[in-house]
């Protein structure tokens, strides 16, 4: 269970969930409920095999994954922000939107209505071999994934110091907990919840980007659901970039090990279930209670 | 209310309906295609027939089950997302009852077969609700939950326990012969209506009005109901009056989940006969689309359902004869919650405005919200 090959895939499997996840934390610490994160990882993920698949570049792939997510996420800004509208039926009909777009689009990009024809994915960054044995040695390590984990590893530490040690990560924490002052005090609880929401969106959508790049082809509805298991890990990690972090390691793990237990005693559905069941349990409060900012969720 | 908060309340969904069309036909202009063309073809393929006809009433009904659901938890100031998971367990508990009960006749099995379901669902909902009411935890993240746990669950059982021996689709063996309810063109021939034999247009429709009825009867006819409705306007408000608001949550969780599950006597007891794993495909999600457009009253949730089952039966004819794919649909279908959600609120602000300015008093400088 403790394989390499595990591991390594438990970290493929989490890099999209940590995208997603850092992703919906600013926007919740900004004070706006994100479900949408399913459907701006699905954006994200065919925007970057449009791209892919026209230019030849993955890299615009993931530039395009980046800013199709935050596209979509500008129409769930809008409409719970400046509309005030609820933010749970607006990202619910993102999710549906996300949906129908990409299989609607797969369609008359491709002409089929299940997947897009393999692109070329993300070629790994590995030190020379001339470099000698401890290139060598690096790339053994840690020189086979695909840049985009590393760049989700590195996101992890830049969210936190931003969230934690700036001013802005103060100004968006303390909208989600208590707007009227922040208003108070001359800051834009608007321009705050706008900043939070794309951030999830621009996220959300190069965890999609990874998804895709990573299959080489869109599938529909190939974000399946991880877009809530995202969700799960930021509650789970009680809306901290490392406890999200931990979480997505968590649940990443467990969706690995649940490819290596095809046909053995642990049923694979069992494992399937594992983040829901702890993010329920969490929010219970038997392993300390995991509490949303107080002003989440009340438009402003 | 006055006037214009009444007509609104009334124009707002179709404002929206007419607007998503109007942007659909705009994509599909996009395309190449003629708009009017299109949207032909998807009118006829819904009322070009009885058949078809019979077939937009089939479709709306798992719909008027799952969007009323989703209406009803509102009224009492819940966000029941977890439709999906509550009609897969009523299916689930329909099923097994419906395999072991086969010794009974059909007058004692239907009637049980439906409250099973009924009471599968309840069962679901009633623990996002009781954690909602003992530790305040908001139900939405809890029913989205319980949804991947319910199809976890039911699919681990139908694959590894319930499958139908010799077989390699992932369902149950057929339930009891007298569990089946009857399908509708047989009564409806005789008073001169010709269904086609093979519509599946069933019994499950006679309930769905009916639970549409009862949904309004619970809620403005009964003490529970008031008591719904004023948790949900005011909870504080409610509290302070002597109502029990924990009770009040856990019951209308439990009657929400209720109206979920009862989906199955459609899928179940009306059509399939059987489980299927992974029948639903979003069911419960399109129910929240549903109890949008329907403003969360009984009769909006019935003409909603009714529209999405026009537009889900004629997408097959738009899918078959031209080069625009069904998903159109669901396009239109996201395009116009979103629609109605803004409009809503512009509506909604708009009358303040109005009844503000008879009255003499500012405007509030928030709406009020629901407590997350």
């Amino acid at each position: 269970m403790f394989e390499l090959a595990v591991l390594d895939s438990a970290l493929r499997m989490a890099t999209p969930l940590i995208l997603a996840s850092l992703g919906g934390l600013f926007s919740e610490r900004s004070g706006v409920v994100n479900i949408a994160l399913e459907g701006i990882l699905l954006t994200g993920a065919f925007a970057s095999i449009v791209a892919t698949y026209y230019t030849g570049n993955p890299w615009a792939g993931v530039f395009a994954g980046v800013f199709a997510g935050i596209l979509i996420s500008l129409i769930h800004a809008i409409v719970s922000i400046v509309f005030k509208a609820d933010q749970i039926v607006s990202g619910v009909a993102i999710n549906l939107l996300a949906m129908g777009l990409t299989q609607f689009l797969t369609w008359i990009i491709w002409g089929s209505s299940a997947n897009s024809p393999p692109v070329q994915g993300m070629a790994h960054w590995s030190l020379p071999e001339t470099w000698g044995p401890v290139a060598r040695g690096v790339n053994t390590v840690i020189g086979h994934y695909p840049p985009l984990v590393y760049v989700a590893l590195a996101l992890v530490a830049v969210s936190h110091v931003v969230l934690f040690r700036t001013p802005f990560g103060l100004r968006l924490r303390a909208t989600g907990e208590h707007p009227e002052a922040v208003d108070t005090l001359g800051v834009s609880v608007h321009a705050m919840r706008f900043a939070g929401v794309l951030m999830s969106g621009a996220f959300a959508g190069l965890g999609g980007a990874f998804l895709a790049l990573n299959t080489h082809q869109f599938v529909k509805n190939m974000s399946a659901g991880r877009g809530f298991i995202a969700l799960a890990a930021m509650i789970f990690g009680k809306w901290n970039p490392v406890g999200a972090f931990a979480a997505c390691l968590l649940f990443g793990y467990a969706e690995a090990v649940q490819m290596g237990l095809q046909g053995q005693a642990v049923p694979t559905q069992f494992v399937q279930m594992i983040p829901y069941v702890l993010t329920m349990v969490a929010l219970v409060g038997v392993i300390g209670r995991a509490r949303p900012p107080a002003a989440i969720g009340k438009p402003y | 209310m006055n006037r214009f908060a009444r007509l609104s309340q009334l124009l707002s969904p179709l404002v929206a309906v007419a607007a998503a069309f109007l942007v659909g036909g705009l994509v599909v202009t996009a395309i190449g295609e003629n708009p009017f063309r299109i949207y032909a073809i998807l009118f006829r393929g819904a009322f070009g027939s009885i058949d078809a006809i019979g077939l937009v009433l089939f479709n709306a009904v798992p719909l008027i089950f799952a969007g009323l659901a989703v209406a009803f938890a509102f009224r009492a100031g819940l966000f029941n997302i977890g439709g999906e998971g509550q009609l897969y367990v009523g299916a689930f508990v329909c099923t097994l009852a419906g395999l072991a009960l086969g010794g009974l006749p059909a007058v004692l099995l239907i009637p049980l077969l439906i409250l099973a379901s009924a009471a599968g669902g309840a069962v679901w909902a009633a623990v996002p609700g009781l954690l909602k009411a003992r530790f305040g935890v908001h139900e939405v993240i809890n029913t989205i939950m319980m949804n991947f746990i319910a199809v976890g669950l039911t699919s681990y059982f139908i694959i590894n326990m319930l499958r139908e021996p010799g077989q390699m689709t992932p369902q149950t063996s057929e339930i009891a012969l007298a569990g089946h309810l009857p399908r509708l063109a047989g009564p409806l021939s005789r008073i001169g209506i010709p269904l086609p034999q093979a519509n599946p247009l069933n019994f499950s429709l006679v309930l769905a009005l009916a639970a549409v009825w009862l949904a309004w009867y619970i809620l403005y006819r009964t003490n529970l109901g008031y008591e719904i409705r004023a948790v949900g306007m005011n909870s504080q408000a409610a509290e302070y009056a002597g109502i029990n608001v924990r009770r009040t949550i856990v019951l209308a969780m439990l009657l929400s989940g209720a109206f979920a599950g009862l989906v199955a006597t459609n899928e179940v007891m009306g059509f399939r006969h059987r489980f299927l794993d992974n029948f639903s495909s979003g069911l419960g999600f399109m129910g929240i689309a549903v109890a949008l457009l329907g403003k969360n009253t009984p009769l909006g949730v019935l003409l909603a359902a009714l529209l999405f089952g026009v537009l889900n039966t004629g997408a097959l004819e738009v899918d078959i004869f031209t080069d625009v794919p069904r998903e159109l649909i669901l396009v239109l279908q996201a395009i116009t919650i979103i629609l109605v959600v803004v409009g809503n609120e512009v509506f909604a602000r708009r009358a303040a405005a109005r009844e503000g300015r008879a009255a003499g008093v500012p405007l509030p400088a928030t709406e009020p919200s629901r407590e997350a």
